[in-house]
């Protein structure tokens, strides 16, 4: 059984149909990406799947489970943890305090605990450290534990995001062009990393990216999309070499 | 370097040992009688003042939300736990075990008003808990002031008109006078209990911030889009986080109306509210501390000033917007820690020469 399964989605913004008709399937394992020009409506389906976006159309099936119309909080719980195309985190809070936040939901104690201190808030805050400091360390992100998120350089910057996301224990991870505004260095170790902690995670990967080396690089598969609808499905060799997505990309 | 503590954790230990240290001055202060009546009759206000600011630190500084209320939580927790200490002053006669009751039943109470109005309102984005809340306060001090109250053998008696609607028994007594509030509480706050109450309030305080559920409330104050998509129930930590800032500022409230003899509702107007978000964002938004520190210096000024009246707006005021420039332009705060540092390098570096000699 697939993991996601979308099925004819479809949201309207007032007479604008932002995404029409949209499927896609991801296996369990798979690394998926979704490409298309700007402002083909790829964050938006990214919205649409983490419910921040509630679809006018169409159904989401996670895992068998059917999360059409969920909350984005309820979305989460469900298996799908996402990271932004502009980098969102608690810019405020350390390095470990955003990935802690992270893991909020499955180290839970009460806030009378964490007020009165009593034993429980000791043990889980123990095991939440531990745990990570074990999601940081696949990102070399363990040596900046006390840093501010904001004060971190813009490439740990969106590593920390993948850390965050991780820590929540998704099924699927979304990433929302991890690569962007990275050098080739950069982006070569963002790649290993994903490939590692993909490994080490048993996580699936739904990304969208724009620089090729990556796409052809670590997809299995791609779509691609052109103005809201679907336009090519299928490994990414086939899909890169198709005419009509080059047209997608060029122009004629 | 490896530190020995957290950093959260040592600045609350620094915090707790400011404290003690002004606590001890103060009494060799009184008991050798070198603290003046003026000095001495503003030693509960300070504590007052400072869990009140602490608090409402919380919501303003930790969840990022505006609340022009506070007053109106003080106001709840003052009456509640005034009443309760007037009807049971003579059946429990020990002071020791009555007033942490009337301060809990002040907390309780307004916390009880802070998540009735937290719950629709922060839902919202936005500035709708200053509206709700400013509306709150004033609505409070006015049903406050216009309340009657009065007991007798068949039980309580409410008017909104006057004394007289009451038809009290000739035995009654009255509760609420209007305007005139509560008179008869016992004085049961002291500068030591008050002392103990903002030492447990700022505890409360920093150990709520360095747990999860602080860790999920700045999140949510840092990035509410990221900390839905980690699966952060918002409006649950809001509601918490608005509660206690509700129920420490009741608490607050109970501690002020066992200072004095009589209570009256226009004391807790809009300007009380406005004066102790002053306090907060005087000593840094979420900086808990600064609340604290400010709150004493506020406090103490227009008292000190009074003597030389007709400067003593102009000068509070000066020192207002200094302090404003210290705690909230960085550079200016850069330069003078960078002085401060040099000039302790200088006097250490005099202090090594001579001992060279």
């Amino acid at each position: 059984m697939a993991l996601l399964e979308v099925k004819k989605l479809g949201i309207s913004f007032g007479g604008l149909r932002a995404v029409d008709d949209f499927s896609l399937t991801i296996e369990k394992g798979q690394l998926y990406g979704l490409i298309g020009p700007n402002g083909a409506g790829k964050t938006t389906i990214f919205n649409l799947l983490t419910g921040v976006y509630k679809p006018t159309d169409g159904t989401i099936h996670l895992d068998g489970q059917n999360i059409t119309g969920r909350s984005n909080i309820e979305i989460n719980k469900a298996g799908i943890a996402r990271t932004f195309q502009n980098i969102r985190l608690f810019s405020n809070l350390s390095v470990l305090d955003n990935v802690k936040a992270g893991l909020s939901n499955h180290y839970a104690y009460s806030t009378a605990a964490g007020v009165f201190r009593l034993p429980k808030y000791f043990r889980q805050e123990k095991a939440m450290n531990e745990r990570a400091m074990k999601l940081l360390k696949p990102f070399e992100l363990d040596g900046d534990a006390d840093v501010l998120a904001s004060n971190l350089p813009y490439g740990k910057q969106r590593k920390l995001e993948i850390a965050r996301a991780l820590a929540t224990e998704p099924k699927l991870l979304l990433l929302d062009e991890p690569a962007a505004g990275m050098n080739p260095k950069e982006t070569a170790g963002l790649m290993n990393t994903i490939l590692t902690v993909r490994e080490e995670f048993g996580v699936t990967v739904l990304m969208i990216e724009h620089d090729m080396s990556i796409v052809s690089g670590m997809c299995e598969r791609l779509s691609v999309l052109n103005f809201g609808q679907l336009l090519c499905e299928g490994p990414t060799a086939e899909v890169l070499s198709d005419p009509e997505v080059i047209k997608a990309y060029l122009g004629e | 370097m490896k530190q020995f503590l957290k950093p959260a954790t040592r600045r609350s230990f620094i915090t707790y040992a400011i404290l003690i240290a002004a606590f001890i001055a103060v009494e060799v202060m009184v008991s050798t009688g070198s603290a003046s009546n003026m000095f001495k009759g503003l030693l509960v206000p300070f504590c007052v003042y400072s869990i009140a600011a602490a608090s409402l630190n919380l919501t303003v500084g930790i969840l990022g939300e505006l609340s022009l209320g506070q007053a109106g939580f003080m106001c709840i927790g003052a009456y509640s736990s005034a009443i309760f200490s007037v009807v049971t002053k003579d059946t429990i006669t020990e002071a020791w075990v009555r007033f942490p009751i009337a301060l809990l039943i002040g907390g309780i109470f307004a916390a009880l008003f802070g998540v009735l109005i937290g719950i629709p309102v922060l839902r919202l984005r936005g500035d709708y808990l200053a509206i709700v809340t400013l509306a709150f306060g004033e609505i409070i001090k006015n049903v406050f002031a216009a309340l009657y109250v009065g007991y007798d053998s068949s039980g309580l008696h409410f008017s909104l008109t006057s004394q007289g609607d009451l038809n009290l028994a000739p035995d009654g007594k009255m509760l609420i006078n209007g305007a005139l509030g509560i008179s008869g509480t016992p004085k049961d706050s002291t500068f030591e209990i008050g002392f103990i109450v903002l030492m447990i309030s700022l505890i409360v305080l920093y150990n709520f911030i360095n747990s999860r559920t602080g860790r999920a409330v700045m999140s949510v104050r840092d990035n509410r889009i990221a900390a839905e998509s980690i699966g952060l129930n918002i409006t649950k930590f809001k509601l918490i986080t608005f509660g206690l800032t509700a129920f420490l500022g009741g608490i607050a409230g109970a501690l002020f109306s066992h200072n004095l003899a009589s209570l009256q509702a226009s004391k807790f107007d809009y300007n009380l509210s406005i004066l102790i978000l002053v306090f907060v964002v005087l000593g840094g938004i979420g900086n808990i501390r600064g609340s604290v520190i400010a709150a004493v210096i506020l406090t103490y000024l227009p008292e000190v000033l009074r003597s030389i009246n007709n400067y003593r707006m102009l000068i509070y005021s000066i020192v207002l917007i200094v302090m404003m420039i210290f705690t909230s332009n960085a550079k200016i705060r850069g330069f003078f820690t960078a002085s401060f540092m040099r000039l302790k390098g200088l006097v250490f570096k005099n202090k090594a020469a001579k001992e060279g000699d």
